[in-house]
Formats: structure tokens, C-alpha cells, sequence
């Protein structure tokens, strides 16, 4: 990863009236790396996503994308969040607007581009994630894993620089979790800078660059994947990645 | 046959006298209903807004007109205003003040409703697409407002619509005023006239209701 710093976050402390959630990050996440925050629940790694969105102020510190600075408010932050694509847990389309019309809503509204420039490369994008023939379909007819897809699509046609993804197969049935994964697997082929906060231990290790492990509003790891997984320097990590291991037990059992 | 009440509908005008009747019920509805719909959406923006101030205003107002029986309203505006400020406000006008300022409450408070229904990640996902405040109020919640308020709409002017009865009492001519006319002019001649003549005003009321709930169903539907 000898590519420049795209996403920056100096000093980023977080906090919910008296609650520090996020105590000092500082986190470099360089141009095409994937980034993989993994954490026990409440350790504030949605926090951090949002943070990086501008979705939440910060309450010291900064973010920077390519060296501009993130801040919740003004005009310059719905400049930048054209460039940070996110997707979220709760499946977020538009209720209102047929699938087609979710994902050209704000190319044509906020980056003024003809529409259909934007129709053909969502076609483009539909096609290649099976969903074309749902072009007209609303959101209601579709399944969990059907959305979040098209969740990622819209997110994509704005064409950013970072894409940033908040547990996005947490409330998904088991079946459907893969088409989503291997869709994002596909995108960090295809070079994209990409943060993900996920419960996927194995779609963890198979898609990062990096895995940083949030506990108590800090970042105490920092390690690539099979390290991480194998050989996690901090008992906190450890005592995470145990939680997980199901098999293990059971044949010690019996 | 005679004697039977319903022949009592076709002497000399009748028929006609209470169409004109319920003629003047849906004019002060309709015009009342018209003026509610946009103060009604400002007022429920004006109440969502998380601003102490604008609340308790808000909050005083809604409460006022609610308890206030709608008669006692038309009351003070069509009597008390006169003698506290001398205006001599015609029944006419009066009683779309009223129904106006009871509908702005009542459009209000649907208003505010479904605008809060709203789930926050809806302005989540909006804003992170790069959508402005504006932007995703008229493109996200605006539309997703219009189709849960609609029916609702259409619910308050159907009730508009029964309650402007209360003009009567301000001394208007509308369809009850006229009907009790009728009956009272025929009481001896025809002494069943009564159930006829409330009998088609039913009916009258029935018509102009029935269209706007089934409009409000079909929308329902449509927007499900």
C-alpha cells in the first residue's frame, strides 16, 4: 500500500452526552485498501462511519478526504458525501420511488447529470448484480438481500472515491448475505477504497487489507487479516475472536 | 298517497331549495377545507421544528381550538367580534373563519404526524447521498408525507363537510335550515314529512361523502 492517504481521521473523539464512545482515533485508510473495523457491539464503530460521513459531529478531531476537511455542516459536506458513498444496516431505498428512480434521484438532483448517463451505467450495474428485471419494481417487492444491492448500486452511481458500509448484511437471513458480500468483494477488486463494519468474521478475513479492532473507544489493533485472526496480540481481541468459534467447543465437549 | 311525505319534495321548489342548501354546506366546507390544506402543511412544519418557542405556540393553539366546541367559536366570531371590535362580519364569513382555523389545527396536527413518522434513516441515507436539507425534503419526505396524509385529508373533509351543520345556528340557510323550513311550512298537510326530508338529506350528505372516502381508498391503494 504505497498509495497516498485518501481517507485521514486525526484525533476523532465522539461523545453522547457524558458517553465517550470514540477516545482518540487516528486511523490512515490509503487510496483502493479495505479497511475491516471489527468490535464487540457499542464499541462505536458505527459511530466512526457515521463520523466519517459527517452524519455526526465530532466532538474533537478531524476527518479528511484527499486533504479536505469532513464537518458535519455547510455546504462543503454535501460536496464531499458525493465522493463517500455509505450503506447502512436498515435497508434505506426510498419507499416512494421505483428502484430505477432510487438510484438516479441524486446523480440528477445533486451532481446535475443527465439522466441518462446515469440510467445506463445503473443498467450497467443492475445487470451485473442480476436485479435489471427489478428496474421498475419499488422497494416493498424485493427481498432484504435484493435492497441492500441496490442500496450498494445507488450508493456507486454517485461514483465515490470511499465507500463506507455499516453492518450492511446484519439484518439480512442467512441466504441472503452471500449475493450481498460477493457483490462488495467484487467491488474491492475492482480497486475501490472501501471501510467495512461487519459480524462476518469469514467474509472479514477473505475481503480485508487491514483489520482494525475498536474496543473501549480506541483502535487496539491494527494488524492484516490472517495475523489478526491467527495471532491477535491483545488478550481483548482474543477473549472477541473466541465468542466466534463455535465448533471448537462443541468437539472439546464431547 | 295523498298525504305521504315524500310528495312533499316536488311542491313548488323543495327539491331544488335543498340541493341550493347543501349547495351552501359544501361552499363554506370546500372554501374552509381549501384554505386549511397549505396553513395546515405550514403549521405542522412549524411544529416539528425543535424549537421551545414555536412549540409552546403551537401547542396553546391546537389545544384552544380543540376544546373549544366549534359552535362557541362560531359564536365569538360571528357575535363577539362584532361587539369587542365592531366589525360586522357576515355568517358567510364568519363561519369560514372558523372551520378554517379548525381545519388548520386539525391539517396541522396530521401534518406534524406524518412528518415524524418519517424514520431517521430515511434522512440518513439522503444526506449521505449528498442530498441537501431542501433537497431531501422535497424529494424524500415530502412525497412519502403526501401518501400517508391523503386519505387523512380526506377523512378531516368529510368531517368538515358534517360539522358545517353548526352554521345553522348563525342564522345561515344551509340544507338542515332548509329541510326544517320545508317540514315546518308542511307540518299539516303532510305530517310524515319530516322522515322524508331528513331522509333525502341523509341521502344528500351520503353523496357528496361516499365519493370522498371511496377517492381516498382508491389513493390508499395506489400508494400501499
Amino acid at each position: 500500500m504505497e498509495e497516498r492517504i485518501q481517507l485521514k481521521v486525526k484525533g476523532l473523539v465522539k461523545r453522547f452526552g457524558s458517553e465517550t464512545v470514540l477516545d482518540g482515533i487516528d486511523l490512515d485508510v490509503h487510496k483502493g485498501e479495505v479497511v475491516v473495523v471489527l468490535g464487540p457491539s457499542g464499541c462505536g464503530k458505527s459511530t466512526l462511519l457515521r463520523c466519517m460521513n459527517g452524519l455526526e459531529s465530532l466532538s474533537e478531531g478531524n476527518i479528511f478526504l484527499d486533504g479536505e476537511e469532513v464537518s458535519s455542516s455547510g455546504k462543503k459536506i454535501t460536496m464531499l458525501r458525493q465522493k463517500i458513498g455509505m450503506v447502512f444496516q436498515s435497508y434505506d431505498l426510498f419507499p416512494h420511488k421505483n428502484i430505477m428512480d432510487n438510484i438516479t434521484l441524486a446523480p440528477v438532483k445533486v451532481q446535475k447529470r443527465p439522466k441518462k448517463d446515469v440510467e445506463s451505467q445503473a443498467e450497467k450495474l443492475l445487470k451485473r448484480v442480476g436485479l435489471w428485471e427489478k428496474r421498475k419494481s419499488y422497494p416493498r417487492e424485493l427481498s432484504g438481500g435484493q435492497k441492500q444491492r441496490v442500496a450498494i448500486i445507488r450508493a456507486l452511481c454517485m461514483n465515490p472515491e470511499v465507500m463506507l458500509f455499516d453492518e450492511v448484511t446484519a439484518a439480512l437471513d442467512p441466504e441472503m448475505v452471500r449475493e450481498v458480500l460477493d457483490v462488495m468483494l467484487e467491488l474491492a477488486d475492482g480497486g475501490m477504497t472501501m471501510v467495512i463494519v461487519t459480524h462476518e468474521m469469514q467474509f472479514a478475513r477473505a475481503i480485508a487489507d487491514r483489520v482494525i479492532f475498536l474496543d473501549g473507544g480506541n483502535i487496539v489493533e491494527d494488524l492484516p487479516p490472517e495475523e489478526f485472526f491467527t495471532a491477535p496480540k491483545t488478550q481483548r481481541a482474543k477473549d472477541f475472536l473466541q465468542t466466534f468459534a463455535y465448533e471448537k467447543r462443541r468437539t472439546d465437549t464431547n | 298517497m295523498r298525504d305521504s311525505g315524500i310528495n312533499v319534495l316536488f311542491l313548488g321548489k323543495n327539491f331544488l331549495r335543498l340541493l341550493e342548501g347543501l349547495g351552501v354546506t359544501l361552499r363554506i366546507s370546500l372554501i374552509a377545507v381549501l384554505l386549511s390544506l397549505p396553513l395546515g402543511i405550514l403549521l405542522g412544519m412549524f411544529m416539528t421544528l425543535k424549537n421551545p418557542v414555536s412549540k409552546a405556540i403551537s401547542r396553546i393553539y391546537l389545544e384552544f381550538i380543540r376544546i373549544m366546541p366549534q359552535l362557541v367559536l362560531l359564536f365569538i366570531a360571528y357575535f363577539g367580534v362584532t361587539r369587542m371590535f365592531g366589525w360586522n362580519l357576515s355568517a358567510d364569513v364568519s363561519a369560514v373563519i372558523v372551520f378554517t382555523l379548525w381545519g388548520t389545527a386539525e391539517m396541522g396536527d396530521l401534518v406534524r404526524g406524518a412528518l415524524i413518522s418519517i424514520p431517521r434513516h430515511q434522512y440518513d441515507s439522503a444526506a449521505a447521498l449528498g442530498m441537501t436539507k431542501v433537497q431531501t425534503f422535497i424529494h424524500v419526505v415530502v412525497p412519502q408525507t403526501m401518501r400517508r396524509l391523503i386519505p387523512l385529508t380526506i377523512n378531516l373533509t368529510t368531517r368538515m363537510i358534517k360539522t358545517t351543520s353548526l352554521v345553522v345556528l348563525i342564522g345561515m340557510t344551509e340544507v338542515l335550515k332548509v329541510g326544517k323550513q320545508i317540514i315546518d311550512a308542511n307540518r299539516f298537510e303532510y305530517p310524515t314529512a319530516a322522515l322524508w326530508i331528513y331522509g333525502v338529506i341523509f341521502l344528500l350528505y351520503f353523496l357528496a361523502c361516499w365519493p370522498i372516502s371511496m377517492l381516498a381508498k382508491k389513493l390508499e391503494k395506489r400508494w400501499r
